[in-house]
């Protein structure tokens, strides 16, 4: 059994009742990116198995009659930023990250939503509108004065990374692809089925092209079936309800792929982290087909990594003499694969990869889009941002659509999929040498 | 000091003294109340903290049935802040005869207990950890019922009524002048002073132990206590009271209470109230039972064990064997002029902490009647003191508070409870000088998975500080090292928790106290401090003190 099975198989488990486990070690205290830059965080420890204590079992909100009583004991329980190193490090297998997201989601339960959470849970909806729209939405995305009144008026941060939409989306780009499997799929030996998500969909249509550039070198056709948001932005801001349907949604088209055979491949390692665990977890989907895509699932690093140790991957690389500031995102870390982007960078002639060795960009999604947040995810990846900036490196990469765009952000430096990277060195063996990736 | 004679002197700081208390008080009685050990440290303390419906007892017990229920309504209109309306539920396993479950909703209703039955689909979507083969399920108003802040609302009021409770007192020696008491000698057993009262009348309300103040004023008074073992698990793995629909038997009730869950009990007599132990055939047999109503609980986590001593008594012989059980759970005021000639004495022996109440109005009026009383019993009809909010105890309520005040740890003393460094101070200022044991009591410190082991430091240093500033401390009173009690303090607290758990402890609970034990041997070196225990230390019982 891999680390991975493990992985899944703990996806399994109860995520209230693990608060039993905690030692107060204090362990996830002390690696807590949040924790350690702010004072409105008091901790995984005290948001996660010590407030769990005074929840109720069943989940439910107590209802007093005639007191103004808040739905949910704790506030501070939002300033987890997810990020889900405690449940990591915690040596006892507590899933503190997970507790903190159900509490969160119970104490959003019976309330309308603030609209701006509700407005970052919908990357579907907003990305569907803004591709429609993308020459005027980018300009607005752009212009200081209106993210001024967005940040006033919604409550999302003026200097918040908010990624470029691409003028079209993947999945009408790929319909006209010639690469696009007509009539009958291939077996599952010589396809993948490919869950872009929505930032490849409507903001980076690049890293699908690069997976599927990479896929069809080493010998697979790709399968795009129809797919919505994985659900885990609505996970984050506690709207479980609407990201059950989107699960339910996916795993009915994914599962029959995956009782055939077909492997279930991302570019996105949240997405691909939420098809692996967080249905079955948090949203409590844990029925036939949600193990079934579980274990069908891989990230797109994961996969290719899978086929080089077993002697099938394509090592012919073309040379890319360049630095290569790498950051592996918080998601990453959860799936427990180690950093198979960096063992795919060794095979590279020339690339210098180094591991930035840093916990988190600070971004966790959509937390570091908030208002109230900004600053906290700013300050969690000032460490991060440094070394990049001082590595004088013209592009870094990391697996994380949301991280990338916090660190090009936050440090000027073009952020790409590591995908990317090997789909160029596989690009400059096909054409010989050419300038580094910029 | 007491001024004043004393009407009545009442022996025990249970929920029965503390009650018989403010009762005569409210008579306009001037009474005193004496306790051996801390309130609310005996047999109230340690049960597993359930206000009956009655339920339990409508198949056998009907009288007792009525009593709880009658006693239920009560205490929710006076001491609503004691309570957490939980709800409790009877559900029958398929280990449970169909006989019981038809003939229950009947049994219920003949002794006025309110219930309905309802569809077990609904109960196991509240109750997701209740075993799913649950056939049939009965919904009764149980609640849960917190017994130290009960016991100290209604001392509040006596007090309030110039009647006084002193607690490490311990009753000594009584002098009896052929059928009529004159005196009693009570020692504080925290300095060894002895103190001579004298007394117009006494009530024993000694709980498991009225047979030896009995024995001291030379009256014979068989006591049969019954232990009941309990576990405290560390975490509610259900929010509604839930029992099994079958004959009470052992490890068939589950109660949450405050943070954690308490299964309970055993049944088994013991000869002597302070001398029993808990052993580990009781715990294994208490979770097995257990498991039948939550099939998981073989994998939780077990705090602590902790036993309470029934105050079980039989007027005519005693029951053989340790069929405890077939006694009846109702209480007797027992007047010890007819019955043995000593016309200034009376015994309240049996009941329950939910009747408590009604015990002591019962013994109040016997006590009225004797000496020429005639002020009706007002205690159901006022709210207690500390009570006046007006709802129900909820489960969220310190962390909302706190939450509401700022949140953060840097003011959490208790983190497993959320003692706050304000809470710890209010209580240290109304009950100065105590023991660490009482500030547990009190606010629950220490209480929670690690059993104190990162808040009973900080508590010392707390407390150190306060010794030193002096103030009618005993520190400044007998000129003793500040260091040196306070590293009293701090071990007798950190032994005392670990001895409830030591015995019991495996898996997790294991992993915590070597852990804790690493914090205090190792770090603070608790290990090389001197041995030595204070004499008042000796006969008291919070070795087998619960939670």
């Amino acid at each position: 059994m891999t680390i991975a099975d493990l992985v899944r198989e703990a996806a399994a488990e109860n995520v209230g009742l693990s608060a039993n486990e905690c030692l107060k070690c204090n362990v996830c205290n002390s690696v807590c990116p949040v924790a350690r830059v702010t004072d409105r965080f008091p901790g995984p420890k005290y948001v996660g198995p010590q407030a769990q204590r005074f929840r109720l079992a069943s989940g439910l909100s107590p209802q007093l009659p005639g007191l103004p009583v808040p739905l949910t004991p704790d506030d501070s329980v939002d300033y987890c930023s997810g990020c889900g190193f405690c449940t990591t490090a915690c040596p006892a297998e507590v899933k503190i990250a997970e507790i903190n997201n159900r509490a969160r989601a119970a104490m959003r339960a019976g309330r309308r939503p603030r609209f701006r959470d509700w407005l970052l849970g919908q990357t579907d909806l907003t990305g569907r509108i803004g591709v429609a729209f993308a020459p005027i939405a980018n300009w607005a995305l752009q212009n200081r004065g209106l993210r001024r009144l967005a940040e006033r008026t919604v409550g999302i941060h003026r200097n918040a990374p908010l990624p470029k939409l691409a003028r079209r989306t993947f999945r009408s780009q790929w319909k006209a692809d010639p690469g696009h499997v007509q009539g009958e799929e291939p077996g599952p030996d010589r396809a993948v089925v490919y869950f872009h998500g929505c930032a490849a969909n409507y903001y980076e249509p690049n890293v699908a092209f690069a997976a599927i550039d990479v896929l069809r070198r080493n010998g697979f056709e790709v399968i795009v079936p129809p797919q919505v948001c994985c659900g885990l932005p609505l996970i984050s801001n506690g709207l479980y309800a609407d990201a059950r349907k989107r699960a339910r949604s996916n795993l009915g088209v994914l599962a029959d792929y995956a009782r055939r055979g077909y492997r279930i491949v991302g570019t996105s390692t949240s997405c691909t982290h939420t098809l692996k665990a967080e249905y079955r977890e948090m949203l409590e989907l844990d029925d036939d087909d949600a193990r079934a895509v579980a274990e069908a699932t891989w990230d797109i690093c994961e996969f290719l990594l899978d086929l080089h140790d077993r002697g099938r991957l394509d090592t012919h690389f073309g040379r890319l003499d360049q630095d290569l500031p790498y950051h592996a995102p918080c998601q990453l870390r959860s799936h427990g694969i180690g950093l198979p982007a960096l063992d795919l960078f060794a095979l590279v002639p020339g690339l210098r990869a180094v591991d930035l060795d840093h916990d988190c960009c600070g971004i966790a999604g959509t937390y570091g889009l908030k208002n109230e947040k900004y600053d906290i995810a700013m300050a969690v990846g000032e460490p991060l941002f440094r070394k990049i900036r001082a590595s004088g490196a013209e592009v870094a990469a990391c697996d994380s659509e949301t991280c990338r765009w916090q660190i090009a952000r936050a440090t000027a430096t073009p952020t790409k999929h590591p995908v990317e990277i090997l789909a160029a060195a596989y690009a400059r063996a096909t054409h010989g040498p050419d300038d580094a990736i910029s | 000091m007491m001024p004043g004679p004393i009407d009545v002197l009442v022996i025990g700081g249970g929920a029965t003294g503390a009650g018989l208390l403010r009762d005569l008080a409210r008579r306009g009685l001037h009474c005193l109340l004496v306790e051996k050990s801390d309130m609310g440290a005996g047999t109230s303390g340690r049960y597993h903290g359930l206000l009956h419906s009655g339920a339990r007892y409508v198949a056998k017990d009907p009288l007792a049935a009525r009593e709880c229920m009658m006693e239920n309504r009560v205490l929710r209109r006076i001491a609503p802040g004691c309570i957490e309306d939980t709800a409790g539920y009877f559900v029958a396993t398929p280990d449970d005869p169909d006989d019981y479950a038809d003939a229950f909703l009947a049994a219920c209703s003949a002794s006025d207990v309110p219930a309905e039955e309802v569809p077990v689909a609904q109960l196991l979507q509240r109750e997701p950890a209740l075993n799913r083969a649950i056939r049939r399920a009965f919904r009764v108003p149980d609640a849960a019922l917190e017994p130290w802040q009960l016991i100290h609302a209604n001392l509040a009021d006596a007090r309030a009524r110039g009647s006084a409770a002193w607690a490490y007192h311990r009753v000594v020696a009584i002098e009896r002048l052929d059928g009529h008491l004159l005196s009693v000698n009570v020692v504080d057993v925290r300095t060894g002073s002895v103190t001579r009262l004298a007394v117009g009348f006494i009530v024993a309300a000694a709980g498991a132990w009225a047979g030896q103040i009995a024995a001291l004023a030379g009256v014979d008074l068989a006591m049969s206590p019954g232990k009941g073992t309990m576990l405290i698990y560390d975490q509610r793995m259900t929010d509604t009271v839930i029992n099994r629909c079958h004959q009470p038997g052992d490890g068939d009730i589950m109660v949450p209470l405050h943070t954690v869950a308490i299964l309970g009990t055993t049944e088994i007599h013991v000869d002597d109230p302070d001398d029993y132990e808990i052993t580990r055939e009781e715990v294994a047999g208490l979770v097995a039972e257990g498991a039948k109503l939550f099939p998981d609980l073989p994998r939780m986590r077990i705090l602590r064990a902790y036993a309470g001593v029934r105050p079980l008594y039989q007027e005519t012989g005693t029951p053989t064997g340790d069929d405890g059980r077939a006694i009846s759970r109702a209480h007797a005021v027992i007047d010890h002029g007819a019955r043995d000639g000593v016309d200034n004495l009376v015994s309240i022996v049996g009941g329950k902490v939910t009747t408590y109440r009604l015990m002591a109005e019962q013994t109040a009026n016997v006590v009225s009647r004797k000496l020429g009383v005639s002020e009706p019993c007002t205690t159901a009809d006022d709210i207690l003191p500390g009570q006046e909010l007006g709802h129900t105890y909820w489960l969220g309520h310190r962390l909302a508070e706190h939450e509401q005040a700022g949140g953060g740890d840097a003011d959490l003393v208790c983190e497993c409870e959320f003692v706050t460094r304000s809470m710890l101070d209010g209580f240290l200022d109304a009950n100065w000088p105590c023991s660490l044991d009482d500030v547990r009591r009190g606010t629950r410190l220490g209480m929670g998975p690690c059993q104190g082991g990162f808040c009973a430091f900080r508590v010392a240093g707390i407390v150190a500080e306060r010794i030193a500033n002096g103030d009618g401390t005993p520190a400044a009173e007998g000129g003793q090292d500040t260091a040196a009690l306070v590293d009293q303090a701090l071990t007798d607290f950190i032994r005392e928790r670990f001895k409830g758990s030591r015995p019991i402890a495996s898996g997790r609970q294991l992993q915590e106290l070597w852990m804790v034990s690493g914090i205090y041997s190792g770090v603070l070196g608790i290990d090389s401090l001197p041995p030595a225990q204070p004499p008042h230390l000796e006969g008291e019982e919070s070795s087998r003190d619960p939670r």
